[in-house]
């Protein structure tokens, strides 16, 4: 840049004039700020893009992003934006949500929105807690995090979402850190430049409900090894860490889900017809 | 965990990687104009929260900064500043050091938290400064970094100075009778 010039499109530009009801403190906002800045980096037009969500604290982000939105039903977050990938194939598609949402009321949806391998990028904003009603565990939850919802822990082994996206057909698979918005911005930038389906976890703090979080920026760490297109070498890498090993995991090489029209289109009422009663 | 580690803010390149008076320049610059960000995000997210006194204070942090800023680019006229992704600045941290720290926000924060959020935050600048001065390739870098730091150590004692108009709140003050979410 010279001195004197901006950047042509700037993060605050994609900023809408709604301002978050999140906690201060919410991990959220880093999130809100790296998506912000992904989307001016890549340099798409507010009208390039749709944020999709469903319901809970970090699915209220579509009306924090100045682009096309909404707001959706719980759990049912993919499901809306595959449908409108598929039907406006030129628009930059991104979901998002929170552990809750994605992986538990609607974790078939996650599935098999993976092995679809449509050309979304989904952003799971992972507090491992359901915020938005008071703080219950989610299937992210560790077993023995005792609160006066769940006393002793849950005993539940947690959900391993990463794992169980590449194991279902998502083509780009990374966890990042809300509190390291530079790096996740830029991880975002890849996951939705990379063709096919991305997930990207953001580990997101609840400061609220889950103040022991807060430690989460100590034990993050980079991944000490570069993104592999070996889903075996990625599973195993996954399967192995200690959840908090940040960066792009998996970036594969997996066919995306051709859109456009495929096959004979049939006439509507012709289909009609055939099931007349 | 089977593979070596390394705390990630830990491998972020500091200061004493950056090589050139543009380069400084350029994190100069975007020092203030994250602090100016972040200032606004905490002044809109006291305004939601119905703290108006935070909200006019961290929008005049934020003024504050932005003026920064636009000094920084009048002292750059007539230099090309590298254009940098947010990622190859050489914080040594996450984040640009004056940056306020968002997670430790709290809807009922007193001015007294709000400035002494500002003092840590311009301690950090001071720091980054100092460790550039300390560490810079030549001589005309030297000088600004020292001149950048003479500043930040200008901010550090404003900031002090305001702080006495506010004394420490009482060990209780984030207690609320009627709070917006009960952790059951």
């Amino acid at each position: 840049m010279t001195a004197q010039t901006a950047p042509v499109v700037k993060a605050s530009d994609y900023k809408s004039d709604i301002k978050p009801v999140w906690c201060p403190g919410c991990g959220d906002y880093h999130v809100l700020l790296s998506l912000t800045r992904a989307l001016a980096q890549l340099g798409l037009r507010s009208e390039e893009v749709a944020v999709i969500s469903g319901i809970g604290c970090s699915s209220r982000i579509p009306a924090y992003v100045n682009c096309y939105g909404f707001h959706g039903v719980h759990g049912r977050s993919l499901p809306l934006g595959t449908g409108l990938k598929v039907a406006r194939p030129d628009l930059t598609v991104i979901v998002a949500g929170g552990d809750g949402d994605g992986f538990s009321i609607g974790g078939n949806h996650f599935l098999h929105a993976c092995r679809r391998n449509i050309d979304v990028t989904y952003i799971v904003m992972d507090n491992r807690v359901y915020g938005m009603t008071k703080g219950q565990p989610s299937p992210t939850t560790e077993p023995d995090w005792d609160s006066a919802l769940s006393p002793g822990g849950t005993g539940l082994s947690p959900f391993h979402p990463l794992v169980i996206a590449l194991a279902s057909g998502a083509n780009f698979v990374a966890r990042a850190f809300s509190g390291d918005p530079a790096r996740t911005g830029e991880m975002l930038v890849e996951a939705i430049r990379h063709p096919g389906f991305s997930f990207v976890q953001i580990l997101s703090p609840c400061v609220t409900f889950r103040p022991d979080e807060r430690a989460w920026k100590e034990l993050v760490h980079p991944a000490p090894v570069e993104p592999t297109d070996d889903p075996a070498r990625a599973a195993r890498r996954i399967m192995t860490d200690d959840g908090f090993n940040i960066g792009i995991l998996y970036r594969g090489n997996r066919t995306p889900y051709p859109l456009g029209k495929r096959g004979p289109q049939k006439d509507p009422e012709e289909l009609g017809e055939m099931f007349a009663i | 965990m089977t593979e070596e580690t390394v705390p990630a803010r830990a491998s972020v390149p500091g200061p004493e990687s950056i090589e050139s008076v543009e380069e400084l320049l350029a994190h100069a610059y975007m020092i203030e104009v994250d602090a100016t960000e972040r200032y606004l995000m905490l002044a809109d997210q006291m305004d939601v929260h119905n703290n108006p006194e935070l909200t006019g204070l961290f929008r005049k942090l934020a003024s504050h900064e932005e003026h920064h800023a636009q000094e920084i680019l009048e002292q750059a006229r007539g230099m090309t500043l590298p254009q940098l992704k947010p990622s190859e600045y050489k914080w040594g941290d996450f984040e640009g050091p004056e940056a306020a720290v968002l997670d430790e926000a709290h809807y009922l924060m007193t001015p007294w938290h709000a400035l002494q959020m500002a003092l840590a935050a311009e301690k950090r600048a001071f720091a980054f400064f100092d460790r550039l001065a300390d560490t810079a390739g030549d001589d005309e870098m030297r000088k600004w970094a020292k001149e950048f730091r003479e500043e930040e150590a200008e901010h550090v004692r404003l900031v002090e100075d305001l702080l006495k108009r506010y004394p420490e709140p009482p060990e209780d003050w984030d207690e609320d009778p009627d709070p917006p979410v009960y952790p059951e």
